[in-house]
């Protein structure tokens, strides 16, 4: 009865966070409740009996991802959203993909009723740090280390994104180019009066 | 007592068609990505919630996965919203239609 009212309180905080961020027009307060999004779903995590992934949902999301996009919103310097001013039909796109997705959502909560009503008592093992990095390291070693490469690949990608050809560069390289042309016409010159 | 599986599926499905829409609604390109972190956190929680009901860690495991790969997706993909902030002086999408006519 507790974790009912618990889990209860978190689903709704998370739903109202996610609802604010659809709506907010200053991306800063979008950011913000999606903060709120991840700390509640942590929160349900923690029920659910995971812990590690509780605490990398905090490290990961709420500690990296989000501290980058609210640095991306202060270093661009935004002004607030416009409302769709040429594409108003998507506005019925998307209520209607909604509405298909909601469907979707209650066909599944009523088709999973046979599933396992109460948790497998297993917990002591399943949720921990070492369960999961045994698992890690033996049976899943090769996704493991796709996602190395993966990684490996955004590193280098996000530095060739954001590397900045500066046109002063460009002037000393055309500068050198006329210099050197200059210099092979007096030459020529020099031939010529020669 | 704890609260039965059917209703963390319930609330998953709420969380991602709320950032399902949000993708179609917004049109600023970090508004966007946010939601789109939001259905991968939606997904994440069904992940989770069918790890414990089955009371096995393979569940928990591609959360990690998931996790690194919205990483690496920020990376990138804020390395592009920055790439295109300074061609155009904006991160409205519908500024980049210069593959348009």
């Amino acid at each position: 009865m507790f974790s009912d009212i618990l889990f209860f309180l978190f689903a709704g905080f998370a739903i109202a966070c996610a609802v604010s961020m659809v709506y907010q027009k200053n991306p800063l307060y979008s950011a913000i409740s999606l903060v709120g999004v991840f700390i509640s779903l942590s929160c349900i995590y923690v029920m659910l009996a995971a812990p590690f992934i509780a605490a990398v949902q905090i490290l990961i999301y709420a500690g990296a991802i989000m501290v980058l996009v609210v640095f991306v919103i202060m270093l661009l310097n935004l002004d607030e959203d416009a409302p769709l001013n040429r594409l108003r039909y998507l506005y019925a796109v998307g209520g209607g993909l909604g509405l298909i997705l909601l469907a979707q959502t209650f066909f599944i909560y009523y088709a999973v009723m046979k599933a396992p009503k109460q948790a497998i008592d297993q917990t002591e093992t399943v949720g921990k740090t070492m369960s999961i990095g045994s698992g890690m390291y033996t049976e899943y070693l090769l996704p493991v280390e796709i996602v190395g490469v993966l990684l490996l690949l955004a590193i280098i990608g996000g530095v060739i994104l954001v590397r900045r050809f500066e046109p002063p560069q460009l002037e000393l390289v055309v500068n050198n180019e006329l210099e050197a042309r200059d210099k092979e016409d007096e030459k020529d010159d020099y031939r010529v009066a020669f | 007592m704890e609260p039965s599986l059917e209703i963390y599926l319930a609330l998953s499905g709420i969380l991602f068609t709320i950032g399902a829409v949000g993708v179609i609604f917004k049109r600023n390109a970090l508004g966007m990505f946010m939601c789109i972190e939001l259905m991968l956190n939606a997904v994440n929680l069904t992940f989770v919630a069918f790890s414990r009901y089955y009371a096995d860690v393979t569940g928990q495991l591609f959360v990690f996965m998931v996790m690194s790969v919205a990483a690496a997706e920020a990376a990138v993909g804020l390395g592009i919203i920055i790439a295109f902030f300074r061609n155009r002086l904006s991160i409205d999408v519908d500024d980049a239609s210069i593959l348009k006519n």
